[in-house]
């Protein structure tokens, strides 16, 4: 049950976009089209969890028996720059059409602070393995799911006649905060 | 103890570096992706300006789409048939020999040339002066404003504004087409470098506005449609356009055109040739009178 409440907080009510406001850089640069959105929802999915797992790894096995717990900073991003570097190698071995639509995106999920606050999230709540992982599941789901709501309503932005000042970025951003401030109502309904 | 603290950390961090180092060394070897050997050769065959001429974003776009065998050998308009000829060697085909081309601007009316309605003083941009009343301060409203939009888009430094208007440098241009775009008048297209033919006015007004606003504007009058052999230039919309597939460069139009609208190099040395005798011929006329009058005498 605890698991399950979990993965809808992620989803819904700690969206990182939408109430955390984290990882808001792929956001606005991936979601023009809903397929290239859903990639990249998909490769944030794939790095959160993985990340979840080897950070806490790391945290729990390596930094907390050498008493460096002050290090977690330093060693996550670490840990997570070297995975997404290998994902990237991955992705362009496995699928090259994906690895062409996410282009420059994948490296930056490198520096994706989504991708380090779920790990510090985990970290600072004392989550088991399983917990940790649950909960990169569902924060990465919250992401590909905003992200992917967000280009669809791009995709109908643009066939519009939008007035020049809003043209491109200006409305993409006052949308993110409409759905943001929709997101919003979901705040308070899961307490863990 | 607190050394040790530093060590462990210092260690600790190293070593999770290391390990990360050598599993992503050996991850790339694993996951290696063959890359065409091709992409790269013709990569460094290619000019490196990245200026998008072709289409592609940037050269390596441009080579890709080479080596997949999507676009032509001969897709880079800034190297012309030399690059392209060397990209046709990498790929195995024959190129096909391609004419190289060079921007020019369809507009002659310099200060002395062409009217102009108002001062502008504004900030030194076509785009945004085209935009005032009247499309700009020229007389002309199809006319060169000499802003220099042209001439700050160009990365190769082929244009310049010479006396209210933008000229192109043949020699520097590679034919990228930027400042084809970035003219808000539309002015600058492209002709074979090797035809020295062009007519210098894009006006569609008619012949009394144009005589209004400028000297040198194309009247449609016509007299160079009637006077060309090859049935290469026709007025279209008022103003004149030379067909460069039959064009064969004799320069009659040009000579023809009662308001200098058509520039022919070929034309213009005649035409200063011709000046210059003249100048020489009044310069020697009283020499040569007082001649015949010591000669007279003599052959009488």
């Amino acid at each position: 049950m605890r698991l399950i409440l979990l993965l809808l907080a992620g989803i819904f009510v700690n969206n990182y976009i939408f109430s955390q406001f984290l990882g808001i850089c792929p956001f606005l640069g991936v979601s023009k089209k809903v397929e290239t959105a859903a990639g990249m929802g998909i490769a944030v999915i794939f790095v959160i969890v993985l990340a979840c797992a080897a950070t806490w790894l790391i945290y729990n096995l390596i930094l907390v028996p050498l008493g460096l717990e002050y290090l977690y900073n330093i060693a996550f991003i670490l840990v997570i720059a070297a995975l997404v570097q290998f994902i990237e190698m991955f992705i362009k071995k496995s699928s090259p059409s994906l690895y062409q639509a996410l282009g420059v995106y994948l490296p930056l999920i490198t520096t994706n602070c989504a991708v380090l606050g779920c790990a510090v999230t985990n970290m600072q709540n004392g989550y088991n393995f399983i917990e940790a992982i649950v909960n990169g599941i569902g924060g990465a789901g919250g992401f590909a799911f905003a992200i992917v709501l967000f280009a669809g309503i791009r995709e109908r932005i643009a066939y519009n006649d939008i007035p020049k000042p809003f043209d491109g970025f200006p409305l993409a951003l006052i949308g993110a905060g409409l759905m943001s401030v929709s997101f919003l109502g979901f705040s308070g309904l899961i307490k863990l | 103890m607190e050394i040790i603290n530093i060590v462990t950390a210092v260690a600790s961090i190293s070593g999770l570096g290391v390990v990360f180092g050598g599993f992503l060394g050996y991850a790339s070897k694993i996951f290696a992706v063959e890359e065409d050997p091709k992409v790269g050769e013709i990569l460094s065959v290619l000019p490196g300006a990245n200026c998008g001429g072709c289409g592609y974003p940037g050269c390596s776009g441009c080579a890709t789409a080479i080596a997949e065998g999507k676009a032509p050998v001969n897709a880079c308009p800034v190297g012309g048939s030399k690059v392209a000829n060397k990209v046709a060697a990498i790929m195995g085909v024959e190129a096909a020999d391609t004419e190289p081309q060079v921007a020019f601007v369809k507009c002659n009316g310099t200060c002395s040339n062409a009217k102009s309605k108002y001062t502008y003083e504004g900030i030194s941009d076509c785009v945004f002066a085209s935009q005032l009343a009247g499309s700009g301060s020229k007389g002309c409203t199809y006319g060169c404003l000499g802003l220099g939009t042209c001439v700050n888009v160009c990365d190769f430094g082929a244009l310049s504004v010479v006396d209210g208007v933008a000229v192109v440098d043949e020699e520097k241009c590679v034919s990228c087409g930027k400042c084809v775009k970035a003219c808000p008048k539309g002015l600058i297209a492209f002709k074979p470098k090797s035809k020295k033919t062009a007519v210098r006015c894009n006006s569609k007004d008619a012949g009394k506005e144009v005589n209004a606003n400028c000297s040198t504007g194309c009247i449609g009058c016509k007299i160079c449609e009637k006077n060309c052999k090859f049935d290469a230039i026709h007025v279209e919309n008022n103003v004149a356009v030379i067909d460069y597939s039959k064009c064969k460069d004799c320069g009659l139009c040009a000579m023809k055109c009662p308001k200098h609208a058509i520039k022919n190099e070929r034309a213009e040395a005649m035409a200063a040739k011709k000046a210059a005798e003249e100048a020489a011929a009044k310069a020697a006329a009283p020499a040569a009178e007082e001649a015949k009058k010591d000669d007279a005498p003599k052959s009488e």
